[in-house]
């Protein structure tokens, strides 16, 4: 018999601390859609994702229900679209991005990713004209993500991308300034972006990965901090260990959905993601963590000291519970999807060069910050640079996902609603970087990337 | 295949018998109940073997939860399998 007290824990995570699967995400290999002809290429994919994905978001339902545990979002991701897309014309590619977005409503998922393109090296001419369309094709579709990685440590810095980034970004706030320039929020600029990551906006499916695969997202912040604050004021190896043991609980959680969605789906078990992300929902954030760990407000001097220890102890608890981790697998630091964040952001605690220092030690980077409206692109480039920067040095993924929300300054606050929450509007430097990022080619690849 | 039925709600005469009596109607045979009254509060964890339900166990987990609402009690039925994946290596 199970224990009563196992039993209350359980439901007690679900119920009053936020615990559920944050995703269940279905990766499909669009490799075999391509096609010369532009509207056969369309429905190629529009049939393999509407067949392959059509039993996603029922499937998720069912073990909802059976499991009593909240699975939050159904997520598709899929191959690199400037991988198949060839020869097309810059309009061929938005007709691909609506046709992703019809697929992603046919299922009834919330998002779609893998609008995007690999370019951490150099850039294809498919590349580029995808480039070209992002911002349009974010403004005319609703559920399509988009995501480029510009770096990785093997390959160094692609900074002509990076100035690419920058202007991308403003247009696509531009063609949204009407929506909060929403259209920032589903783009995602990598380094060292991984192939298997269940998390939107910056989810697509590798080429290394088979045809289809299932990954799943676990989530819990609640349940960590409320772990904390039962933990009392103990040393910091005790707070490891609680920290740790949480994090074993919660992701056994997710190998068990995981497992259970990909045998009903007949589809692979791809990787279960190890990460705490945070919602705007009261009792669900990583920086109430941080200040449940003894900080006044996120963002104080010790802010990253202790993001790097939750960070940690969220892996070394994850890893055992699952039999294949992988994705971002760490700590989510948002801001307008984190309470806690907005609070920090509000009272002058948080900045966003201690968000950057932060992004050193956690997983991911500078996640849904809004910066004033008329922040020029070279400065939005060379916000890119930094971010990447860090992930290309120290071997791990690091991603800008920033707002250059139109007409707003600082002290604004944009509201985006749902799960990507509300956020003010953060101060940025604006000395110019524009000679730097102007002088264009690679950085080159850090003396570290030489392994073999 | 077993789940797990939790009741919670205000005490009132009947409880044990009447979610008993909707288990066994359903063809959910109860294995173990454990229960207290705190003050007015009624708390209750029943295991029940659900191999031979006479319908899909997700509309088992509806029924249970819509009686409950009925008579002003919250049930919910959730299977093992999350409990022991969470709780045993």
């Amino acid at each position: 018999m199970l224990n009563t007290a196992d039993i209350l824990e359980t439901i007690n995570m679900i119920h009053e601390e936020n615990l559920d699967i944050r995703t269940t995400t279905m990766g499909i290999s669009l490799l075999d859609c391509a096609d010369s002809d532009e509207k056969r290429l369309c429905e190629n994919i529009y049939n393999k994702i509407t067949t392959c994905a059509r039993n996603l978001v029922k499937t998720g339902e069912n073990i909802e229900k059976e499991y009593g545990i909240p699975i939050i979002n159904k997520r598709v991701a899929v191959t690199p679209i400037s991988l198949i897309g060839g020869h097309l014309s810059p309009d061929g590619f938005i007709n691909v991005a609506k046709t992703l977005d019809r697929a992603a409503d046919t299922l009834g998922i919330n998002f779609i990713g893998g609008f995007g393109a690999l370019v951490h090296k150099g850039m294809t001419k498919a590349d580029d004209t995808l480039l070209s369309v992002i911002p349009e094709a974010l403004a005319e579709t609703k559920l399509v993500c988009s995501s480029v990685n510009v770096a990785t440590t093997k390959a160094g810095i692609n900074m002509d991308a990076v100035a690419r980034m920058g202007k991308i970004v403003k247009r696509a706030a531009y063609l949204t300034r009407d929506n909060g320039s929403i259209g920032c929020a589903k783009f995602v600029v990598f380094a060292n972006a991984p192939e298997d990551n269940p998390f939107m906006a910056g989810a697509f499916h590798g080429v290394g990965e088979g045809d289809v695969v299932l990954s799943v997202g676990v989530s819990g912040p609640g349940v960590v901090s409320s772990a904390i604050k039962r933990a009392g004021n103990c040393d910091f190896q005790t707070l490891a260990e609680t920290i740790k043991k949480t994090a074993f609980k919660i992701t056994r959680v997710g190998q068990l959905v995981a497992l259970e969605a990909s045998k009903r789906l007949g589809v692979p078990f791809g990787i279960v993601d190890l990460s705490l992300a945070p919602t705007p929902a009261i009792g669900d954030s990583v920086a109430h963590i941080l200040e449940e760990m003894g900080l006044e407000s996120c963002g104080a001097c010790g802010t990253t000291a202790a993001l790097a220890l939750l960070n940690d102890a969220v892996k070394k608890g994850g890893v055992m519970a699952s039999s294949s981790v992988g994705g971002l697998s760490g700590a989510f630091i948002p801001v307008s999807e984190d309470q806690g964040m907005i609070d920090a952001v509000t009272c002058g605690s948080l900045s966003i060069e201690k968000l950057e220092a932060m992004t050193a030690v956690c997983s991911v980077g500078l996640d849904m910050i809004v910066i004033p409206g008329d922040t020029s692109e070279d400065v939005i480039s060379g916000i890119i640079a930094d971010e990447i920067s860090i992930g290309v040095a120290n071997t791990k993924t690091t991603a800008v996902r920033v707002i250059p929300a139109y007409g707003m300054n600082v002290g604004d606050v944009v509201d985006y609603g749902g799960l990507l929450g509300h956020a003010p509007v953060i101060k940025v430097n604006n000395y110019s970087p524009a000679k730097f990022i102007a002088r264009g080619g690679r950085i080159p690849a850090p003396i570290h990337s030489l392994k073999n | 295949m077993k789940a797990v039925i939790t009741v919670t709600g205000k005490d009132t005469l009947g409880i044990i018998a009447d979610v008993s009596a909707i288990c066994s109607k359903f063809g959910a045979n109860i294995v173990d109940i454990s229960q207290s009254v705190m003050r007015d509060y009624f708390a209750m964890i029943m295991l029940v073997d659900i191999t031979s339900l006479n319908m899909p166990f997700t509309e088992f987990v509806d029924k249970m939860k819509e009686h409950g609402t009925a008579k002003g009690l919250v049930i919910q039925t959730m299977h093992e399998d999350i409990f022991n994946s969470m709780h045993r290596i």
